[in-house]
């Protein structure tokens, strides 16, 4: 397999294709933060996480347009805005989505799965309908195109350094919220044990609504940051949920840090696979390794010790 | 043990379980022409997946979200089988190497793979419709259920291997033919399944079937292992305490339900003489989980009626107004879970039901006859059959 290649060849193709796993590791951190606070602490299965990521994606694709048309001297920071409109907007429809569905649901878990697919089809149709059935893509600004080279064989691209950065930042952002913020205490205090939290007076309701807006939010400023690396499309969402909710059982469903863990293993092992496999069995082995170490483990790479 | 409610339950599935004969044997075959019939025909190897569905998720507490993939190996077992009848030598003599698939001649494969050679004959294809997906879900049942993973987990993982699945077989073109499938089949036995004839013949195999599968699944139901499923469902670990191996009966009728979905599949090969992955994939899977929840998820005849109503609706939907066809089929996910959870045989059951003997009771008087008490059942004191 590596005739033909020099010793610092390989280690060349190993950089690249370990750096194109780090762009898959955080496209999966992105993916998965949002479902691991929904899924993982809330315990609601939400299948149309993929289509909150894709209207994130929109209003992404909204907003540079915008800026295109009436503002263009701004452009190269349309991103900033775009990112906090995406994620304001889909936190907003994952809070309505709480209200008018989700908490009739929560002893239901099997049943939330159908009522979210059911869900993810209609936002699915109403994208379709808006911004037609074909792909969309944003214009990166100046300053995110292009790469620049490490070595002669070694280049980065300068919007997936800037996707890996976002994804810190998100991340750290998200460790702030839930575990060093008041609110995130109550959250977690809510989610731990229901009747105790209301019992010393936190609004169990409310903390689930804004639990759940968190992570729709999320998954708005995960699509914002794909459409730095990739088109979007109105069923794009749907390739992602299985990638998703795998990442975050695998690491352990109540765990965040074994989340982001197991989104870096399974990254890593795929890219590293793609290139002496076809992607699409790279990707059934990858797949089919979590399935068969769940199906061990079921409990994931991470658990919290609870007393069931 | 029958007492009056099990024995009005029974004579009232078998009237419905009558009614239902007569619509698919006899009111649609006479309303409809070949062409609707097949399509029918369609909906009803769904209709398997939909009973099955009752079995291990409306009884057994198991939703499956990878039963496409049953439904696509049964398909497949057979496929592999009419695909090999009609790639003799001389029908293929034009590829490179004639005798195999074209599609493995088109993708440079020169030699009939391993896996392919047992189904050159007609009885391994036949039993390994039933036969292959039920050991996958064996194995998927004991690694899950004897871990006790059940619930939300066992949905995901199901939803996995579907998806590892539909990736599989489209990137092993040469293999499985890929993202078109297996098409052109055209014989069984020499037996052309292409005409209007063969195609009703085959409508009425199928709907007998699945009758067939309907008295099996009424049948396990009845039994005291359905008494077990039910008692599962309601607190798991009542029935583990109580001695009996819950792992057990639910791989048990995980399987029962693969095997059913398997015999649809092959149905639908037969049927419309291909099988591609787009059965086999997350979104026919999640929609074969609707039929049962529309139909109902605790009544095996209403998941027959739910495969038929909501493929029907999605034809004449997606015929006429293509782009409503999605919020449509969206909201009555949202609707079922919500609104009525027990679908259609939950509505009957608490609206229709209940007017029955009233109806009965008006039209006896109409007639001039005394009507009979509310259930229309005369119960004897002191018979009781112990089982």
């Amino acid at each position: 397999m590596f005739e033909g290649y020099t010793l610092g060849e390989i280690g060349s193709i190993f950089a690249m294709q370990g750096f194109a796993g780090l762009i898959l590791f955080s496209v999966f951190v992105l993916m998965a933060l949002g479902l691991a606070i929904i899924f993982g602490q809330m315990g609601v299965i939400n299948m149309a996480h993929g289509e909150f990521m894709i209207l994130g994606a929109y209003v992404t694709f909204v907003t540079s347009n915008v800026f295109a048309d009436s503002m263009p001297a701004l452009f190269g920071g349309y991103f900033f805005v775009a990112m906090v409109l995406a994620f304001f907007i889909a936190a907003g429809v994952g809070a309505f989505v709480e209200w008018a569905m989700i908490r009739h649901l929560y002893h239901r878990p099997l049943d939330t799965l159908l009522a979210t697919w059911g869900l993810s089809l209609i936002l699915q149709q109403i994208f379709r309908s808006v911004f037609g059935a074909r792909e969309v893509g944003v214009t990166l600004p100046d300053w995110l195109m292009g790469s620049f080279g490490l070595t002669d064989l070694i280049e980065v691209p300068i919007n997936g350094l800037f996707v890996m950065a976002l994804t810190l930042l998100i991340s750290f952002v998200v460790y702030l919220i839930l575990f060093r913020s008041r609110w995130g205490s109550q959250s977690r205090a809510v989610v731990q044990n229901r009747a105790m939290a209301g019992a010393v007076g936190i609004d169990t309701g409310r903390m689930d609504r804004l639990t759940f807006a968190l992570g729709c939010g999320i998954a708005g400023v995960a699509g914002s940051a794909f459409t730095m690396i990739g088109s979007t499309g109105p069923t794009a969402g749907q390739l992602y949920i299985v990638d998703t909710f795998l990442v975050v059982v695998f690491g352990g469903a109540q765990s965040l840090l074994g989340t982001i863990a197991s989104a870096f293993v399974i990254s890593q092992s795929q890219s590293t696979m793609e290139f002496f496999l076809s992607g699409s069995m790279a990707k059934v082995l990858t797949l089919l390794t979590v399935v068969v170490i769940l199906m061990l483990r079921p409990q994931g790479l991470f658990s919290l010790k609870l007393r069931r | 043990m029958t007492t009056p409610q099990t024995a009005t339950a029974e004579r009232s599935f078998w009237i419905g379980f009558t009614i239902l004969a007569a619509l698919i044997l006899l009111v649609l075959p006479l309303m409809l022409d070949v062409f609707r019939l097949n399509l029918v025909g369609r909906y009803l190897t769904y209709a398997f997946v939909a009973v099955g569905l009752v079995l291990c998720w409306g009884y057994g507490g198991i939703l499956s979200l990878g039963q496409g993939v049953f439904f696509g190996l049964g398909g497949y077992c057979l496929a592999m089988f009419l695909k090999l009848e009609s790639s003799t030598p001389e029908a293929t003599a034009i590829q490179s190497t004639p005798g195999i698939p074209d599609f493995m001649d088109w993708n440079q494969i020169t030699a009939l793979p391993w896996f392919w050679e047992p189904f050159k004959s007609l009885p391994v294809a036949l039993i390994a419709i039933v036969v292959v997906p039920a050991v996958f879900a064996y194995v998927i049942g004991v690694a899950m259920f004897k871990r006790r993973v059940g619930g939300v987990y066992f949905a995901i993982i199901t939803q996995a291997i579907a998806a590892i699945m539909t990736i599989l077989i489209i990137g092993q073109q040469g293999y499985t033919g890929g993202i078109n499938g297996i098409t052109d089949l055209r014989t069984l036995l020499g037996w052309d399944i292409r005409t209007d004839s063969a195609k009703t013949i085959l409508y009425f195999v199928n709907a007998l079937l699945l009758l067939a599968t309907l008295v099996l699944a009424r049948w396990i139901l009845t039994s005291r292992l359905g008494r077990i499923l039910v008692a599962m469902r309601g607190k798991e670990d009542r029935v583990r305490f109580s001695g009996y191996s819950v792992a057990n009966f639910k791989i048990f009728v995980f399987c029962v339900a693969a095997a059913m979905s398997g015999i649809g599949g092959a149905m639908f090969t037969l049927q419309f003489g291909f099988m591609s992955p787009s059965f086999v994939g997350i979104v026919p899977s999640i929609e074969m989980v609707i039929f049962a929840a529309v139909g109902g998820r605790l009544s095996i005849l209403g998941a027959v009626y739910g495969a038929l109503i909501v493929n029907w609706a999605k034809s004449i939907f997606s015929e006429a107004f293509p782009e409503l066809w999605l919020l449509a089929m969206g909201g009555l996910f949202i609707a079922v879970v919500m609104a009525f959870p027990n679908g259609l045989a939950g509505l009957y059951s608490v609206y229709v039901a209940p007017m029955l003997p009233r109806i009965r009771a008006w039209a006896m008087s109409t007639r001039g006859l005394p009507a009979r008490d509310t259930d229309g059942q005369i119960s004897k004191p002191g018979v009781t059959h112990a089982r």
